[in-house]
């Protein structure tokens, strides 16, 4: 059991390296679409701040699964349609791209509560001392907001790492295909799946760790 | 984007809508049934049993539900000793293995919601009650336990839509259920807009519906007056 892992282990620890940068790539394309869906929910127009309430409601009522068959199998025709021959989209590129729909619209939310309960008085404040409305948010309001936010984006980093573990339906060779593929030619899926859920528990465990380390020098007063 | 294949699309994965409902119901009720005793454990002054019960939901919740659910339906036929016990009839299932890795999945998210209201809850409560002389059983049912329920009865209405959403993953280990009907109807027609807007709809149908069936209990349970 032990020498199936071991000899698998470059395999694995590829996979390994797949499901962070997977993880990674949705989470900062995430984060950057929902650092301008957040303000703009907050102080756009009614109707912009409808679209993103609609956005947000809908990526939270589907299951991930369907949203990355969604763009996978979705993707292919719609480039081919585009394209106007036959594209087959690429499995990083579709698991990404549907991973980090699902984080934006979570990541919005995360942001926009953050943002809303920054009082109205450090505006007003930021403002009365002469600040133009952008210096005014980037030095007053934008640091209390992201104190606020950091738990949130923490335990959203820790669902969209686990959640990358879905993007192995559609082939794309991050830890779980790679275990999947190393339990099916070995036929030993106990030692590789337990070893799958080792290293999701290690990332995860240190990903904590140093979310928590970081909360606290952010935040030395809530000791 | 053809109107005519909305039908088709609809009867393709109507019969995995019931199997995706039964999916969601069974193994939500199996996590609430869970969950408060792997909560009360969390809570335990006994170190022997606090602490394989934190271990659990840390495990549980820092691993993807999907390898959770190939390890108990692949890695665990791989056991002789489950195979002879008498677990193996549900364990051999597919649909029984996904509603008991859904359910357990559940209760670890559930524990620690349950636990962490419970330490919220004022000291003055239990003081109150040890004061009235209730035994600690009396003290559960009637003190702590309503006052727990009544505040995260949110959270366990998004549990509901999380373990529905959580249902999907059953397509990976062969149960057909509304996601894995979809796919099949895409692979056999070649249009996922359709069959994926169909499927989306009825999930997206279906977390409306638990929603308003929580808001509805949320307003039968509320305090007046509050």
């Amino acid at each position: 059991m032990i020498e199936a892992v071991v000899q698998y282990s470059p395999q694995l620890l590829h996979g390994l390296g797949l499901t962070l940068v997977v993880a990674l790539g949705s989470f900062v394309v995430g984060f950057l679409v929902a650092v301008v869906l957040a303000p703009a929910a907050v102080y756009g127009r009614p109707a912009v701040q409808k679209l993103i309430a609609g956005y947000v409601g809908l990526i939270r009522g589907l299951p991930e699964l369907l949203v990355i068959f969604l763009v996978f199998y979705g993707g292919t025709v719609f480039l081919t349609w585009l394209v106007g021959d036959y594209v087959e989209v690429n499995a990083l590129t579709a698991g990404i791209v549907a991973l980090s729909a699902v984080s934006s619209a979570y990541l919005t939310e995360i942001l926009r509560g953050a943002l809303v309960s920054v009082s109205e008085g450090q505006w007003e404040a930021a403002l009365g001392l002469g600040l133009r409305r952008w210096r005014a948010f980037r030095l007053v309001v934008l640091p209390q907001m992201m104190i606020r936010a950091l738990p949130g984006l923490g335990n959203q980093w820790l669902v969209i790492l686990k959640e990358s573990a879905l993007v192995s339906v559609v082939g794309l060779e991050e830890l779980m295909r790679k275990s999947v593929v190393a339990a099916g030619a070995t036929h030993q899926p106990l030692a590789f799946y337990l070893t799958a859920a080792a290293l999701y528990v290690m990332v995860t465990g240190v990903s904590t760790l140093l979310i928590n380390a970081y909360r606290l020098r952010l935040t030395p007063h809530t000791r | 984007m053809s109107i005519e294949l909305f039908g088709p699309a609809f009867l393709a994965i109507k019969n995995g809508f019931l199997l995706t409902l039964m999916i969601t119901l069974a193994s939500f009720a199996l996590g609430q049934l869970l969950a408060l005793p792997l909560a009360l454990a969390l809570l335990s002054r006994k170190r022997w049993i606090r602490h394989p019960a934190a271990t659990y939901t840390f495990l549980v919740r820092g691993s993807p539900l999907l390898v959770q659910l190939f390890l108990v339906y692949y890695g665990l036929g791989q056991v002789e000793a489950v195979r002879d016990s008498f677990l193996w009839p549900v364990l051999r299932s597919a649909l029984s293995c996904a509603i008991l890795t859904i359910g357990l999945n559940s209760a670890a998210y559930m524990a620690e919601l349950l636990a962490g209201a419970m330490r919220q809850l004022p000291e003055g409560q239990t003081e109150a009650g040890q004061a009235l002389g209730l035994r600690r059983s009396t003290m559960l049912l009637k003190i702590v336990l309503p006052q727990v329920y009544r505040a995260i009865l949110p959270a366990i209405s998004n549990e509901l839509i999380l373990v529905m959403k959580g249902s999907t993953l059953a397509s990976a280990v062969t149960v057909l259920e509304m996601t894995a009907a979809a796919k099949a109807f895409v692979t056999r027609t070649y249009a996922p807009f359709e069959t994926f807007l169909v499927a989306g709809a009825a999930y997206l149908l279906l977390g409306a519906m638990f929603g308003r069936l929580f808001r509805s209990i949320e307003a039968r349970v509320a305090i007046p007056s509050r």
